[in-house]
């Protein structure tokens, strides 16, 4: 890019206020979003990030501001006319039809017509030629659901190109995709932003937006705090602006969950699993865990990370070795059966296999104690009060209204109320898949330093990241996975490297 | 049940069972808020239509120390619609929908009946004891059958529950032959057309029913374990209830409350056909959960919104045929109602009708305090 400060500006938004009640959602914001330039939006859970994107794609009306598209003011009741007016949005979850091709997909309400049919040659030809405009080489005729969540994000975008797109929004497109995908997507959107796109983007991976922004504007509290170059502006210095924390706090914070290399307590494992394996998921493997003591899983997406820790769980069924809890045969056949053994699986789907969405935040607390007790014997009220309190406190859940529904609360709070479901139900194994995945900085660190102290406190824990950092930074013990096998153990001390675990993912490690 | 303003005030299903004191809403909007507002409201409008075409209308009288009157005539054929629904409504609130419960009510008189009339002593208490037990044994079966389909084998409910309502009334032909089989017994009329107390035998059963499903639901955690279920299956799997097993009972208990209808729809005729006996009543069971506020779509439920639901369907076709309008109609005069209160509950229209108030507040200056409750997210 050149002198993004020179191109003119093809949104403009000034003063925008919203208001829902008792919360003042976005005060007085000032946005302006250039031609041919990647905006980074930046501000933690809850800063007024979403609040601001549904106000310019028209979900939200604003209740005071001025919105300025193109050079006409535009007053948005619906998604519709921001669309016409040129804004497209790629959300985190790709709402496409997996059932559907690659090129109906793209064309969906656009298709070309004639004499009334759609003509599906040239739908197939027009979504082609975009997907050529993108260099992207995918077959416009075959099924979506043969491609991987990464390669379906991609098309959403090709999807949003059909329109003529002046602003594209991607709203934290990356939070399940790999590191190739990461570029794969960056080239799709650098080559976008040259053709003169203005893309806004919004992402919790501070590395993803050094690479890829020209410029950021960041919120806090519904509030502006200002808008930088990315160049100008370090990332602790960021994240400082983002929660309002001096820089020398912060530094602390980064540095609290330090590693804690400890001795491997001198007792048999906890939970040994032996040729352990489901077929067409994971390889069978061998792995102890021991009390006091957090194991990472180290490896990319779909290296079988996560199917490991659904066997453990018990959420799916081994077909093959066994598991031994406290030196005694246990069969994991269902989810239940491992929760009587101690078991707690937190899966990283948080919407999915986590949440229940219409239900308060207490209800979903106090779910993994009630299903153990089973339907006859209701926890009682004051019993579950207590629980309640107990964990809203300690992990600082907001907002602190146990009858305030999940759904309504914030990625990163929704996280913790999870977690208070499963530590509620007392385990003696933790198994913690993405547990920070798309959580802000603040709630990371707190997870974080609770695993820390869970771990500290006797609790086995099984920590899964896609971030090695973090990985390394927790773990007495890394297991580095690939292609849905087990290649190689590695005992952490100060010395071990996050290049060491990429090297040993890339070379395939020792197989045995 | 996807709108945007799930106070816990709002939640259907609070009238039995304790729920968030701390709700501090009050006045006239969140009274028109509450799910239950749009329901209740067509049923006053219809009672009231009736008080003014026939001023006797809610007037009950006590003839030889029972109750006699329109009303107690609305509860009492209402009760065996009411038995269904509650069934249906936690059927439903687990994503699933039940329509055999019409064959499962022919079945079950089918059964009671011919026990009865190829029994030596019909008019003995025993016998109709006997037939009453292997009806309601029978119903369980087979809703044990649905329940195996749709929690083990993982067929939709739809088609699932499609195979007894198309076969059922067959087996109900085959048991009584294909003859509308009649019988003489007292003791087994007593179930529907019976007093005790001054009361209708049918309706003592139907509340007795209600009330036992209320406090198993709502005073121990199988509500709340229900809905889970309802909302988000494999999480609520991942979480250790017992998924499976909850879905597989309230399609048993479901075609059970439809044995039991069966017996009083039979015993108030004395009379079981096959062929007509619950006919269409799977759709009034529907119809009467979804006046009542339960989404269709799984989750939440409410069992007094369904005995709402119930009242209405029932005092409609009650008004229907006082009008002197053939009774042919009255799917008609359903129809009607059911849109109506649909639509009120709309979320389009809810939300509509909350930013006109919103409006309306702000012009006046106040602050609206129920309208978006959305946390900025």
């Amino acid at each position: 890019m050149t002198t993004p400060h020179d191109a003119p500006p093809v949104v403009e938004m000034t003063g925008i206020s919203i208001e829902f009640p008792g919360v003042k959602a976005l005060q007085a914001v000032d946005f302006t979003l250039r031609a041919g330039e990647v905006h980074a939006l930046m501000g933690e859970n809850g800063a007024g990030k979403s609040t601001l994107i549904k106000a310019l794609t028209g979900v939200y009306s604003i209740d005071s501001g001025r919105i300025v598209v193109d050079g006409q003011e535009q007053e948005f009741s619906g998604p519709g006319q921001a669309q016409s007016a040129g804004i497209s949005t790629v959300y985190q979850e790709v709402n496409l039809c997996e059932n559907l091709s690659v090129a109906e997909n793209i064309m969906l309400g656009h298709e070309p017509r004639r004499a009334g049919a759609i003509d599906w040659r040239a739908t197939r030809r027009t979504a082609g030629e975009l997907l050529t405009r993108l260099n992207l080489n995918i077959d416009p005729a075959s099924s979506l659901s043969a491609h991987s969540l990464a390669v379906q994000q991609l098309v959403a975008i090709c999807r949003a190109m059909v329109v003529d797109c002046k602003v594209l929004i991607l709203d934290e497109p990356t939070s399940s995709l790999d590191a190739d995908e990461v570029a794969q997507l960056f080239a799709v959107m650098r080559s976008l932003r040259d053709q003169g796109v203005a893309i806004l983007f919004v992402s919790h991976f501070l590395e993803q937006i050094y690479e890829i922004s020209d410029r950021m504007t960041v919120l806090r509290n519904g509030q502006l705090v200002g808008e930088y170059r990315t160049a100008d502006l370090p990332r602790l210095e960021l994240v400082s602006k983002m929660i309002g924390t001096s820089l020398e706090v912060l530094e602390e914070l980064e540095e609290a969950p330090k590693r804690s290399v400890a001795e491997r307590p001198d007792t048999a494992p906890l939970v040994q699993a032996v040729g352990l394996g489901r077929k067409g998921s994971v390889q069978p493997f061998d792995l102890d865990l021991y009390e006091g003591e957090v194991v990472g899983l180290a490896g990319l997406l779909g290296s079988g990370r996560t199917e490991l820790a659904r066997l453990l769980a018990g959420a799916d069924r081994a077909d093959s070795g066994l598991t031994r809890i406290a030196g005694a045969l246990a069969r994991l056949r269902t989810p239940r059966a491992a929760m009587q053994h101690g078991i707690a699986f937190s899966s990283e789907h948080r919407k999915a296999e986590g949440i229940i969405g219409d239900l308060t935040v207490r209800e979903n607390i106090i779910l993994g104690v009630q299903a153990d007790r089973g339907w006859a014997r209701r926890l009682p009220r004051k019993r579950a009060d207590e629980i309640v309190d107990r964990y809203m406190t300690a992990l600082d859940i907001r907002p602190a209204n146990p009858d305030a529904l999940i759904r309504n609360l914030s990625g990163g709070n929704q996280q913790k109320v999870l977690l208070a479901r499963w530590l509620a139900t007392a385990p003696r194994l933790l198994l913690l898949d993405e547990p920070t995945r798309g959580i802000d900085v603040g709630a990371k660190a707190e997870i974080q330093r609770l695993v820390a102290q869970l771990a500290a406190d006797g609790m086995s824990v099984v920590f899964i990241s896609a971030e090695l950092e973090e990985v390394l930074r927790l773990s007495h013990r890394i297991a580095v996975m690939r292609d849905r096998e087990k290649i190689a153990e590695v005992t952490n001390n100060e010395n071990v490297t996050v290049s060491d675990l990429v090297e040993l993912i890339a070379s395939g490690g020792q197989h045995r | 049940m996807s709108t945007q303003a799930p106070a816990p005030a709002d939640r259907p299903g609070t009238s039995v069972g304790s729920r968030a004191p701390g709700d501090t809403r009050r006045g006239l909007t969140s009274f028109t808020q509450n799910r239950l507002f749009w329901p209740v409201a067509a049923l006053v409008l219809l009672v009231v239509a009736n008080t003014i075409k026939n001023p006797g209308f809610l007037g009950v009288r006590l003839q030889d120390g029972n109750l006699f009157g329109a009303t107690i005539n609305i509860l009492r054929n209402g009760a065996p619609l009411l038995l269904v629904a509650l069934g249906m409504t936690l059927v439903i609130a687990t994503r699933g929908i039940d329509l055999s419960v019409g064959a499962v009510v022919a079945i079950s008189g089918a059964v009671a009946c011919s026990f009865i009339a190829s029994s030596p002593d019909p008019t003995s208490v025993t016998t109709v004891l006997v037939a009453v037990g292997i009806a309601l044994t029978l119903s369980f079966v087979l809703g044990v059958w649905n329940g195996f389909l749709v929690s083990v084998l993982g067929i939709q409910p739809i088609i699932a529950t499609l195979v007894l309502m198309t076969a059922g009334r067959g087996i109900a032909m085959l048991i009584t032959n294909g003859q509308i089989t009649t019988v003489n017994s007292p003791p087994f009329k007593t179930i529907g057309s019976g007093f005790f107390l001054g009361l209708p035998v049918a309706i003592l059963i139907a509340g007795g029913v209600f009330a036992l499903v209320a406090v198993l639901t709502r005073r121990t955690a199988l509500g709340m374990l229900i809905e889970s279920v309802g909302i988000n299956p494999a999480a609520s799997r991942l979480a250790g209830v017992k998924a499976r097993n909850i879905v597989w009972t309230v399609y048993a208990v479901a075609a059970l409350f439809a044995g039991l209808a069966g017996l009083m729809i039979s015993s108030n005729v004395m009379a079981a056909d096959a062929n007509n006996a619950g006919l269409f009543i799977e759709l009034d069971a529907i119809l009467a959960v979804v006046i009542g506020g339960t989404s269709l779509a799984g989750g939440k439920f409410s069992l007094s919104g369904t005995l709402v639901g119930v009242f209405v369907i029932q005092t409609l076709t009650l008004t229907v045929t006082m009008l002197g309008i053939s009774p042919s109609v009255t799917p008609l005069f359903k129809a009607i109602v059911v849109i109506a209160v649909c639509l009120m509950q709309a979320p389009v229209v809810r939300k509509k009708l909350a930013a006109r108030r919103r409006r309306k507040a702000s012009e006046a200056g106040t602050d609206s305090t129920s309208a978006r409750t959305e946390v900025a997210a």
